[in-house]
């Protein structure tokens, strides 16, 4: 957060004259205060944030009964199969465990390298976090022929004295998933509670007040408690940036471990955490453009950070270019007939279509970020980042249906196709998330109030 | 002393700054002076500040490294005993210390355990949650959140005189002074 | 049994009565065994009458459109109605007698194993029957059957869930209203009255073809009584060309017998002698595979198929000929001719290599050579076959010939012809119908229907109300061969009584009883009956024989002794062809369906058929390269019109099919066969003439598109596909491994040439110890014929659901053993192989290191199992499994609720609810049951002593289990020969089963001609 001059550091995101600066002149800790505050106390309920609410709502009842359905009947519902036994339900588990991957790296990550640009956006982005991880954590669920029986995945001393299986990635991604989440959790609450003491102060209304009131704990600003809470958040910050590559990681070991052509490779847990910080920055994007706008925080969220995002898309995206690549090299290299028929099927095969999609949209089409011009326009970084969430969701279907409906023995070979509850899902979880995001931004301080104060050159202390 | 019999059962004395600077450098001249019973409090974290009032080292990151080492020994050890003494199976072959397979489970619960035991050790020390406390009786106080910084120095210490010490404290030239009841 | 014990069984289960009103009837009526005789005075109350209704609505079979099949079978759940009634064990009232070895009292949890015939066609097939605690649940092969030899057929081995279809007719009806066996012994009498006056001239009974003694001597009681009277024997894929044939040869009906045990050189005409419903399939099928053990070298047999449609019989040939059914017999004259049997004429110049190098090789062979022509081919085919038979020596070696097994043979199509004649004419006054249905499969240029409705009293029996009943005035539910005394012949002439396994469910009358209430007492019981006839042919101890026969399954010496023949000689008449322009359409019976009468049994319905793996529907087969030339491709709806007679069907182009040919299979198209059968595919009859009941004329217009078929397994190439050029070629995956027996000689090891396989100590880790049992299995694929008979015997042993065409085509099919069919050179005429496919029960199983839950563990023995009960159903282990072997319940596929299904279960298999994954266990309760044996007789478990349920049904004996710790074990010696391997064998999962590789005996002259 807050440094003295000497700390300055090469990492340090230094503005070049003609870039935009990390916030906009003028401001004061005041103004800082009222104007991200003021959007959850003051400012009225707008019709476009109504609307997008109702949006959010109803795709959330579209989940709600087709899970319903779902437990009722099976996973029969939906278009999986022998030998494609896997669908929708673990390609959009990933795909949001993904999204949520941004999060934790923006607050984490960036900390640790001292990018104070972060400090506008990592509370959203936090929040984004624990609302994917939300949606992923659904489908390991849902997917489940029993689900009322989900609790076996988890240690606990059962009458029949059997006991979870350890060897095998599913066990790997519940506890991956659980830390993830409660990590997340913790740390995202951890950062709120100055900004909830705040809330409690500025609000008016006795109940609002007693709300934020109780969740801020009485924080009180004393010098003692921010030295403890530095430590913890500068520590919360270390433990969980290998906690989120692990994440990604045990979520390819799902696939690196299991011996399908195509799933077996050793390059996936570095290219499923490139492919997740990917997807999770399009994200932030996609969620920080609109939000700036309706709220007028470009003074807070300005082109620096989209451009700074967008960099780092450019640079993952490379990296998960090269992933693809190296797939392909791999499976050829190997002599493996199996890995050579699998990429071959890939490129020609049932699926090709959506391979070459995924290309376009996760290779090529991003390339455009070259130009500081693009850049520099809303519009498209807006519309990039849409198509680069796109690509990331058909990367995972191509491994996951690919391999799948073309594996060891051609007899077993089949089709997979799904169904409208496979649909219903994922639209239904993509309501989950807006709702949740709708909601968060009305109730909580969307950007890290705090941490904007240490921006302002009035934080520094000139020691005499 | 006579003045301490008169002196009303306060908390103790809030002075208050306009920048982060005034705060520490106040803090400081105050420690010089010798109080130590003080706290500083800001809308944002200033190193300086905790230095100033002689709080040198968080107990934090200990607690995070018994929590981690606590974390993965569990994890291990909960894993060998199911697979090796509890309910040994033959799985697809596998020895049943598969220890590679363990290490996955292991690392998450040395991260869950250290997580959690910082962030509950950080609010027991910092002694939260607590929702009432004598400074939010000063109305001024509130600003704290927002853009206001302040010293105060509590009756409870040894050196201090209702006068003397608000004496002292106006020689910082505050924003204003406030006395903190109980 | 004495009845206290019977009296007892009942006791252990009571029966549950579902309304209130019959339970208390039934309270006051109970009385012991006699108890479900009282069914008629329950008959009284009109509650009783409601519920049946209830128990079979009218629109029973008619449902909206696109219910899925699935639906059907658990709509059978609405028949709870009766199941007070049928939910409970009902032990015959006559003493049966268990098979040999067994303990011959009921000890609760332990089978009983009976041994009895399955009467199908006009054939008899051995059978040993499973029973637990009273309840049939299992048929298995009757090792000491002489012409049984231990193996089983589809049909036997669905014949439980015959036994146990919920959809049989339970009740007797006058027009569709309820009555009982006494309203139609008083109605017969009176009709029979006026016959006696009449000798019988308006009588006539149209019955199935039967073999049994007794019913022959039915026959000749009816004729006496009524000497005017006429016996019609009806079955639409019935045997006349035999017939036919040998008169033409001999002018006389033989029956013709093979042994390919002595064959070094076999030619198919079009002869199918390796299916299922072919008359001694399962002798053929044991002494084929006999003679194609590669290690007898040389004396491995050669086997040359000229054929028509390709069928699994023809996938075994060396060399196959496809033809069109019309030219088979011009290629027969011109080996006879070249045999020097008569026959002449020429050979388009394609064939004439072919023919040539079959001549030559025959001629080589002689007295060790057999030429087998197939029932659906003409007459003279079969003559001209005969006449080769003698020209090699084969009469006596090869070929032997007997008296008919058929009670009473006739040439059916004519008699049929003389019965609608009659019929017409209103000659007919009393017709009774016994196990046929003449409405459905009447050839269609008859009008059996209208004929029929011309007769005054039309009675049926038969299990079903089909198409038949809803043209007759009587109905009477019969019994199925379970629940009946009776006997059979096999088709070698051995006898063997027919022991019913419990009383009629439904109160049924068997057709013994049924035809003997017109010459004899209406009361007396089948059991009667039957022993009377056989008391007059046995001398000696009666009750000792008896004994014996029932115990053994079958009466010994009593098949027929070989038969001197001569040739009635003069020329034979050749067949009036169809010329090579013009399209013809074969009729087939359905390898799973058989004529249609099988069509409301699931499990046939939803077994993928040999060669196509189609299942839940008929085709239009046609060749590939004929499909591309009529711009017709999969599913594309085409009408068959011949003469005028049309009908609808989708297209399936068939590798090794003819060109300018297409094949349909008879059977479906049922409109009235139950929830299972009804509406699906299209009947062949309907445009099946008299005059050409195998083949005929035809012409095909496309007139749709987009059928989808349930088809389980796609084509595969091994050396070719439809994939895209320059992709990965699928045969370096050595899936099949094979040879021609020169190379095999040359080169025993050629199974494992260049292949990698990773050896066992290769590790990292200390490989498991499997120190008492360690459980292993070879499947021998030089023996396997693809019969899917393993498939069926594994579904009713395990109890597996069936699905539904709907489930299947979404690639939901429950079957845990599959046979995959793989094809090698080109559409024309490809080699075919099969391969079943079981789980493999890898020691190093990739599924269950991925299972969450531990549900899929190793077992001390080395089974890979599966616990039910943990599973979660998270389907990874499904995806991590190479060999696809799994099968999930994606959805409620068991029926929980029809009481019949729940006493047709086997006991010691869990029944599988919706969520959990599932797959072959090596019959784990057939291996407990085993060592449990062994265990209490303080002994290990002998070889031969625990065997699976498909390799028990094998009728080819390909598939072998046991011990692989005990080194003498017929396994272990197995697996120690070089052709043996494993598939996948790189992945190193280390299978427990394991293939033999193929090895081909083709003549190097032709070989060119062979695609590679």
């Amino acid at each position: 957060m807050q440094q003295g001059p000497e700390e300055k550091t090469i990492l340090q995101d230094v503005p070049w004259p003609d870039e935009p600066a990390v916030m906009a002149p003028g401001q004061t800790f005041g103004s800082v205060t009222d104007t991200i505050a003021d959007a959850v106390l003051t400012r009225p309920i707008g019709l476009g944030w109504l609307f997008g609410l109702l949006v959010g709502m109803t795709l959330l009842g579209v989940l709600m009964a087709a899970v319903t359905y779902l437990f009722l009947v099976g996973v029969g519902i939906w278009g999986i199969e022998v030998p494609v036994a896997w669908g929708f339900a673990i390609i959009n588990f990933v795909w949001w465990i993904g999204i949520g991957h941004a999060g934790t790296l923006i607050s984490a990550i960036l900390l640790l390298l001292k990018q104070t640009w972060r400090n506008s956006i990592n509370r959203f982005a936090e929040a984004m976090t624990l609302f994917a991880v939300a949606c992923a954590g659904m489908f390991p669920l849902l997917h489940m022929g029993r689900p009322w029986l989900a609790y076996w995945m988890f240690p606990y001393p059962s009458s029949m004295g059997v006991w979870p299986q350890f060897r095998s990635p599913l066990v790997w991604d519940v506890f991956a998933v659980s830390t993830y989440a409660t990590i997340s959790a913790v740390f995202w609450y951890v950062g709120l509670v100055p900004d909830l003491a705040t809330m409690r102060e500025k609000a008016k209304h006795p109940l609002t007040r007693k709300m934020y009131g109780i969740l801020g704990m009485g924080w009180r600003g004393s010098a003692r408690h921010w030295k403890n809470y530095e430590a913890l958040y500068i520590l919360l910050a270390g433990i969980a940036t290998p906690l989120v590559l692990s994440v990604h990681t045990v979520v390819s070991f799902d696939f690196a471990v299991a011996i399908m052509p195509g799933w077996h490779t050793t390059i996936f847990p570095p290219y499923f955490v490139a492919g997740a910080i990917y997807s999770g920055f399009a994200m932030v994007l996609v969620l920080a453009i609109p939000i700036r706008k309706y709220y007028h925080l470009e003074g807070m969220i300005t082109m620096r950070h989209l451009q700074n995002s967008a960099k780092i898309m450019l640079a993952t995206g490379l990296i998960v270019a090269y992933g693809y690549a190296f797939e392909a090299f791999i499976a050829f290299y190997s002599g493996s007939t199996y890995e050579r028929f699998m990429m071959q099927n890939r490129w020609l095969g049932q699926y090709a279509f959506l391979y070459w999609m995924l290309i376009l949209c996760n290779i090529l089409i991003p390339q455009v970020l070259w130009f500081p011009k693009v850049r520099a326009k809303t519009g498209w970084l807006f519309c990039i980042s849409l198509v680069i969430l796109v690509g990331m969701w058909l990367e995972r279907f191509v491994i996951i249906v690919t391999s799948l409906s073309r594996d060891y023995l051609p007899s077993s070979w089949g089709h997979y196709t799904p169904t409208r509850w496979d649909y219903a899902v994922l639209a239904g979880t993509i309501g989950f998330f807006s709702a949740a995001m709708f909601i968060f931004i009305r109730i909580m301080p969307s950007i890290s109030i705090f941490e904007m104060r240490t921006l302002l050159p009035e934080a520094e202390v000139k020691a005499k | 002393m006579s003045h301490a019999q008169l002196a009303p059962p306060i908390y103790g004395l809030l002075a208050e700054f306009d920048t982060a600077t005034d705060l520490v450098n106040a803090t400081k001249a105050a420690y010089a002076a010798g109080y130590r019973k003080m706290d500083a409090y800001s809308p944002f974290p200033i190193e300086e500040a905790s230095e100033a009032v002689g709080f040198h080292k968080s107990r934090v990151p200990l607690i995070v490294l018994v929590g981690g080492i606590l974390g993965g020994a569990s994890g291990y050890g909960l894993q060998y005993w199911i697979n090796c003494i509890s309910y040994p199976l033959n799985i697809g072959g596998k020895p049943y210390q598969s220890w590679p397979a363990f290490i996955v489970p292991t690392f998450e619960l040395t991260i869950l355990f250290a997580g959690l035991c910082g962030v509950f050790g950080m609010f027991a020390l910092n002694g939260l949650p607590m929702p009432h406390h004598p400074l939010f009786n000063v109305d001024r106080f509130s600003r704290v959140t927002r853009d206001k910084f302040f010293l105060c120095v509590e009756a409870a210490d040894p050196k201090f005189d209702m006068e003397d010490t608000e004496r002292f404290m106006r020689s910082l030239q505050p924003a204003s002074i406030s006395e903190v009841p109980h | 049994m004495k009845k206290e014990s019977l009296v007892k069984i009942e006791a252990v289960c009571p029966s549950k009565m579902e309304l209130a009103e019959v339970q208390e009837k039934l309270s006051r009526a109970k009385s012991g065994p006699q108890y479900w005789r009282s069914l008629e005075e329950l008959a009284q109350s009109d509650g009783f009458f409601e519920m049946l209704h209830r128990e079979f609505p009218r629109q029973a079979s008619v449902w909206p459109e696109g219910t899925s099949r699935r639906d059907f079978l658990k709509l059978m759940s609405a028949s709870m109605a009766l199941a007070g009634l049928s939910a409970c064990v009902k032990i015959p009232l006559e003493p049966i007698v268990p098979y040999v070895r067994q303990p011959s009292e009921v000890v609760l949890g332990n089978p009983l194993f009976f041994a009895s015939a399955m009467p199908f066609g006009a054939y008899g097939s051995p059978v040993l029957v499973e029973s637990h605690e009273g309840r049939p649940t299992k048929i298995e092969g009757n090792p000491e059957h002489p012409a049984g030899l231990g193996g089983s057929d589809v049909f036997s081995q669905a014949s439980i869930l015959d036994m146990y279809d919920p959809d049989r007719s339970q009740i007797i009806t006058n027009v569709g209203e309820l009555r009982t066996w006494s309203d139609y012994v008083l109605a017969l009498e009176g009709a029979l009255n006026s016959q006696k006056a009449l000798q019988g001239a308006g009588l006539r009974i149209l019955s199935g073809p039967t073999s049994s003694p007794t019913m022959g001597s039915l026959m000749e009681q009816v004729q006496t009584a009524f000497p005017q009277s006429k016996w019609v024997q009806w079955e639409p894929v019935n045997r006349d060309n035999v017939r036919a044939g040998s008169q033409l040869a001999f002018g006389q009906y033989v029956e013709t017998r093979y042994n390919l045990e002595k064959a070094d050189i076999i030619l198919a005409l079009d002869g199918d002698f390796l299916s299922s419903g072919f008359p001694g399939f399962l002798y053929y099928a044991r002494q084929f595979a006999a003679r194609r053990n590669p290690d007898l070298k040389e004396k491995m047999s050669r086997f040359y198929s000229i054929q028509s449609t390709p069928t699994n019989t023809s996938g075994k040939a060396d060399h196959r000929l496809p033809v069109r059914a019309s030219e088979v017999e011009q290629l027969a004259r011109a080996i006879a001719a070249g045999l020097g049997a008569g026959g002449g004429g020429s050979v388009p110049p394609q064939y004439q290599k072919f023919v040539a190098a079959v001549v030559k090789d025959l001629q080589a062979h002689k007295g060790a050579a057999v030429v087998i022509p197939g029932d659906n081919q003409p007459p003279a085919v079969h003559a001209l076959a005969h006449a080769m038979n003698a020209a090699l020596g084969a009469n006596g070696n090869t070929v032997t010939y007997t008296e008919s097994v058929q009670a009473k043979p006739q040439d059916q199509t004519a008699a049929l012809k003389d019965l609608v004649g009659e019929m017409n004419a209103g000659k007919v006054d009393l017709l009774l119908i016994v196990g046929a249905n003449p409405v459905y499969d009447a050839p269609a240029d008859f009008g059996f229907a209208d004929a029929m409705d011309k007769v005054p009293l039309r009675v049926q029996h038969g299990l079903y109300q089909d198409e038949t009943y809803d043209h007759v005035h009587w109905h009477i539910n019969g019994t199925h061969y379970l629940e009946q005394w009776g006997d059979t012949r096999a088709f070698e002439g051995t006898a063997s009584i027919v022991q019913p396994l419990v009383a009629p469910l439904y109160n049924g009358k068997s057709a013994y009883e049924f035809i003997f209430a017109t010459v004899g007492s209406p009361e007396s019981a089948g059991y009667d009956i039957v022993r009377r006839y056989w008391q007059d042919q046995v001398k000696g101890d009666f009750d000792t024989a008896w004994r014996k026969a029932l115990n053994d399954g079958y009466i010994a010496d009593t098949a027929f002794p070989a038969k001197t023949v001569s040739s009635k000689g003069g020329n034979i008449p050749s067949t009036n062809s169809i010329s090579p322009e013009v399209m013809e359409v074969i009729f087939r019976r359905d390898p799973m369906i058989y004529d249609g009468s099988k069509a409301n049994n699931g499990w046939l319905q939803e077994t993928p058929k040999p060669i196509t793996n189609l299942c839940w529907d008929n085709a239009v087969l046609i060749s590939p390269s004929q499909a591309k030339k009529s711009g017709l491709v999969t599913g594309d709806i085409v009408e068959i019109d011949v003469n005028g007679r049309k009908v609808k069907g989708p297209i399936w182009p068939q590798p090794g099919h003819p060109d300018n040919s297409i094949t349909v299979f008879l059977g479906y198209g049922r409109t009235k066969a139950g929830r299972v059968g009804t509406d699906v595919g299209f009947s062949g009859y309907k445009i099946r003439g008299s005059d050409a009941p195998w083949y005929a004329e035809t012409r095909i217009k496309k007139v749709g598109e987009g059928f989808g078929f349930a088809h389980p397994q796609g084509f595969m190439y091994i050396d070719y596909s439809d994939l895209p050029k320059g992709t990965e070629p699928l045969k370096n995956r050595h899936i099949i491994r094979k040879a021609t027996l020169a190379d095999f000689i040359s080169n025993p090891d050629f199974a494992h040439e260049g292949i990698e396989s990773p050896p066992p100590e290769m590790t990292l880790y200390t490989n498991y110890k499997y120190t008492e049992l360690k459980w292993g299995m070879t499947i021998d694929m030089n023996s396997c014929i693809g019969c899917k008979t393993c498939i069926v015997a594994c579904q009713a042993e395990n109890n597996i659901p069936v699905v539904g065409k709907e489930q299947t085509m979404r690639g939901r099919q429950m079957q845990w053993l599959r046979v995959d069919v793989y094809y090698e050179g080109g559409t024309e005429n490809p080699n075919m192989f099969y391969q079943p496919v079981p789980c493999q029960q890898c020691e190093n199983a990739p599924c269950e290191v991925v299972c969450p839950v531990g549900a899929t563990v190793h077992s001390t023995e080395g089974l890979n199992d599966m616990v039910y009960n943990r599973c979660v159903g998270t389907r990874y282990c499904s995806n991590n499994c190479p060999y696809k072997v799994r099968r999930f319940n994606f959805l409620l596929f068991q029926d929980f609720t029809t009481p019949q299904f729940k006493m047709m279960r086997n006991p010691e298999v869990s029944v599988r609810s919706r969520g959990v994954m599932e797959k072959c266990t090596y019959c784990i309760q057939r291996i407990s049951h085993g060592r449990i044996t062994a265990e209490k007789e303080n002994r290990k478990v002998r070889d031969g002593e625990v065997i699976t349920a498909c390799q028990q049904a094998c009728p080819a004996g390909a598939i072998v289990f046991g011990d692989l710790n005990d080194p003498n074990s017929r396994v272990s010696k197995i697996k120690a020969q070089q052709r043996n391997y494993n598939l996948l064998e790189d992945l190193n999962t280390r299978p427990r089963t394991s293939y033999m590789a193929i090895v081909q005996n083709p003549n190097p002259e032709l070989e060119t001609s062979e695609p590679s």
